[in-house]
């Protein structure tokens, strides 16, 4: 496992650091994506919502950054707010995009409700130099003991939905994640396992961080 | 009616407002025709900045008007996007120089085929070279030129205007900061292409046209010219919006009256329509202008492949569709996004929810608003324009 887990200290003391150059809050999560973007980047942000990460990446990070969004509720907020965002979704619209045209994709919270988890995933690699993912962690010690000990499918703060009306057709869990990284030649830059309040959680090897991490965030880039 | 005057073809130059006449200086046009002593008529409102960075050109739709922001001198009603257009508005004229010209072609003081043929000294009539939306654009980069601006902050059309837009930035990516392509299509349908055929053929059979020679003939083909407006009109609506406004209800009167007379309300609606449209209108322009629709395709005159048109672009687009408008339905808009992400440009795209179909562009719609005003904003905060 090259893959190396940022300390939760790490993230505090980057967070103590700096509170003047970050502005206004944005959720922690999202926080932790903003972190591994570069200043000055071009950012596409897949599943934007309101533009709440797309809007501090631009305002604060000075990105060049587009959103695409599902709902056209979200795009038309994106875009009263002066941010450049598109209606359309991960399955269908990456494929558009050439190579290398972003420095950054983000995929937050998505890649378990698209059609082609492993399609998408091309895309991201491809479109960006670098891919940041994040997704629920179905290996949670949470979510097994729900499913092995209740029988039912399970039900948490990070899959609040029921079994027939969630939109997550595709869960996986962390060591699901780094297998298909590894089928599809992606380098895991780097890894994140994130507890239930969107904080990185220390831990050491992906087997752990499938354990504990209630997400997984990854940082990834397409092998040369 | 509250028109102020009747507009007779020919009576255009006497109009208010700017001219900018440009003598010899020829026109190429698409067609191979090198067109002399063209002028151009335009509107300006606010003021341009020192450093000429404010500057917003509005692009008109197939029967609009360079009076998009104030009084219309021949029907004597605001501007046609009086509404978006002013002080305190989402395209604000303390803010931008806002400028619309009169496409070529048109009736309105800009040179079209009522305009007298330098040659002959008579209205061209048919003898007016066919036009193209990429000879309009070409006629209105002389005038940017002309005020001296080397860069539009933004270009913004609806309709025929969003098609202008999309030229713009393709024929002149570097003039064009930002651009707003509103209800329209990077080529026009056969669809569209059959609606116009129908309006054209309406003026050609009225025989008041006499082959176009209506001017020098002192006829007018007004007969024609409505029925052309009356079934472009209903292409402007929606079902819903038709069905709101009029139902099957009878206009004044209880029951049908077993002949052809407006017996519905909808049937008088667009007989209106169409007698106030020929007060405003002239009948070649018609012809011209949506022609010069039908043979816009831009993916055309980039080897058939769109993305090729914005390689390498740097503007900044906003595409707005309308769910209800099914002239230019929103699958058109989503076309020119797929283009343009092929070549990652920075664009926008936003559906607005509204059931009064393609018209709704013109029309106050919040939503559609609230985001013109966002997207110029953010665009001027990166252009440096207080």
């Amino acid at each position: 496992m090259t893959a190396k887990y940022v300390t939760l200290i790490e993230r505090t003391m980057a967070a103590i650091d700096t509170p003047a150059a970050r502005g206004p809050r944005i959720r922690v999560d999202l926080q932790l994506i903003a972190d591994m973007v570069a200043p000055g980047s071009r950012v596409l942000d897949v599943g934007c919502g309101d533009g709440a990460l797309l809007d501090y990446l631009v305002h604060f990070k000075q990105v060049d950054g587009r959103g695409i969004e599902l709902s056209q509720a979200g795009v038309n907020a994106c875009v009263a707010a002066g941010l450049s965002a598109i209606q359309g979704d991960a399955d269908t619209d990456l494929a558009d995009y050439p190579d290398n045209a972003f420095d950054y994709v983000i995929l937050s919270q998505t890649l378990q409700a698209t059609r082609d988890p492993r399609k998408v995933l091309e895309n991201l690699v491809r479109i960006g130099k670098r891919a940041i993912v994040s997704f629920p962690n179905f290996g949670h010690w949470r979510v097994r003991w729900y499913l092995g000990w209740v029988g039912r499918m399970p039900e948490t703060a990070a899959l609040p939905d029921r079994w027939y009306n969630t939109p997550n057709i595709h869960l996986c869990t962390i060591s699901d994640f780094v297998g298909l990284c590894k089928e599809l030649d992606v380098e895991i830059e780097k890894a994140l396992a994130i507890d239930d309040k969107g904080k990185a959680i220390r831990v050491f090897g992906h087997w752990l961080a499938n354990l504990v991490g209630e997400q997984g965030m990854f940082l990834l880039r397409q092998r040369d | 009616m509250t028109s102020l005057s009747v507009h007779a073809p020919g009576k255009a130059p006497e109009l208010p407002g700017k001219r900018l006449s440009f003598g010899e200086r020829r026109l190429k046009l698409d067609c191979g025709v090198d067109l002399p002593g063209v002028t151009l008529a335009y509107q300006t409102y606010g003021t341009l900045n020192a450093e000429k960075s404010n500057a917003i050109l509005i692009c008109h739709a197939l029967t609009g008007d360079q009076f998009v922001a104030d009084q219309n001198p021949v029907t004597g009603k605001p501007g046609w996007w009086q509404v978006m257009i002013g002080p305190g508005l989402p395209i604000d004229t303390d803010r931008f120089f806002v400028i619309c010209a009169n496409v070529l072609g048109g009736c309105m003081g800009t040179t079209g085929p009522s305009s007298t043929d330098p040659a002959t000294g008579q209205p061209y009539g048919l003898g007016f070279p066919v036009i193209t939306v990429g000879d309009m654009v070409r006629l209105q980069s002389w005038l940017i030129d002309h005020l001296g601006i080397d860069k539009l902050f933004a270009v913004i059309g609806g309709s025929m205007g969003g098609m202008q837009v999309l030229q713009w930035a393709a024929t002149y990516p570097d003039r064009v900061f930002a651009a707003v392509p509103i209800a329209c299509a990077a080529r026009h349908s056969a669809q569209n292409i059959a609606f116009h055929e129908v309006g054209r053929q309406a003026i050609m059979a009225d025989p008041e046209w006499r082959k176009g020679a209506y001017q020098a003939e002192g006829t007018n083909p007004s007969r024609g010219l409505s029925v052309a407006r009356m079934a472009a009109h209903i292409t402007y609506l929606s079902e819903a919006a038709l069905h709101r406004k009029f139902g099957r209800n009878l206009q004044d009167r209880s029951a049908v009256t077993y002949g052809f007379d407006a017996d519905f309300q909808v049937e008088s609606y667009l007989r209106h329509q169409g007698s106030i449209f020929v007060d405003r209108f002239d009948a070649n322009s018609y012809l011209y202008i949506t022609r010069a629709m039908d043979y816009f395709d831009l993916a055309a005159q980039f080897g058939g492949h769109l993305p090729r048109a914005f390689k390498d672009t740097k503007t900044r687009f906003c595409l707005v569709s309308f769910t209800s408008d099914w002239l230019f339905p929103t699958s058109e808009s989503r076309a020119i996004v797929h283009a343009l992400n092929a070549v990652a440009a920075n664009v926008s795209f936003v559906e607005i929810e509204s059931d009064k179909g393609h018209d709704a562009f013109l029309l106050d719609e919040p939503e559609f608003f609230k985001v013109l005003r966002g997207f110029l904003d953010g665009c001027a905060e990166l252009r440096g324009i207080r």
